[in-house]
């Protein structure tokens, strides 16, 4: 699955990656995050 | 707010990218935005989105990251998390019918 290009949904977690690092990944590899959201289940 | 985002786009142009610490909880993300909420008590109870879903981890992804950002952000997370077994998990959705 090719990033570039694509709309992506993040889904971080708090105990895992988070959404705003995984916001920045995701930007790099060419994709435009549209809903950035950090799980938190404590 | 999934929901709307992927009638919007447009299903061929949106993929789901998590952050789940382990492979359950992946499965679990994965197996709701693709066949919809197993528990039927959310939103997407009945709504099989049928995204694309990938851990930000597995290799088909972080490849494609920027080396500076993956190692500012990602590295760290090779030795954290059992990537191997969240790909598994997300397989068994992916490779359900």
């Amino acid at each position: 699955m090719e990033l570039k290009g694509k709309k992506v949904i993040v889904i971080g977690e708090r105990d895992g990656v988070q959404g705003p690092a995984i916001e920045a990944c995701v930007r790099s590899a060419g994709a435009e995050p549209v809903l950035v959201q950090t799980q938190c289940f404590v | 707010m999934v929901k709307k985002i992927a009638d919007e786009y447009g299903q061929g142009n949106v993929v789901a990218v998590l952050g789940a610490p382990d492979a359950d909880s992946a499965e679990l993300y994965a197996e709701t935005l693709v066949h919809g909420d197993p528990s039927w008590i959310g939103p997407l109870a009945g709504v099989a989105l049928n995204l694309p879903v990938y851990h930000i981890m597995e290799p088909e992804i972080r490849s494609q990251v920027d080396p500076a950002v993956y190692k500012q952000h990602l590295e760290i997370f090779e030795i954290a998390l059992d990537v191997d077994k969240i790909t598994e998990g997300l397989n068994r959705v992916r490779n359900k019918k």
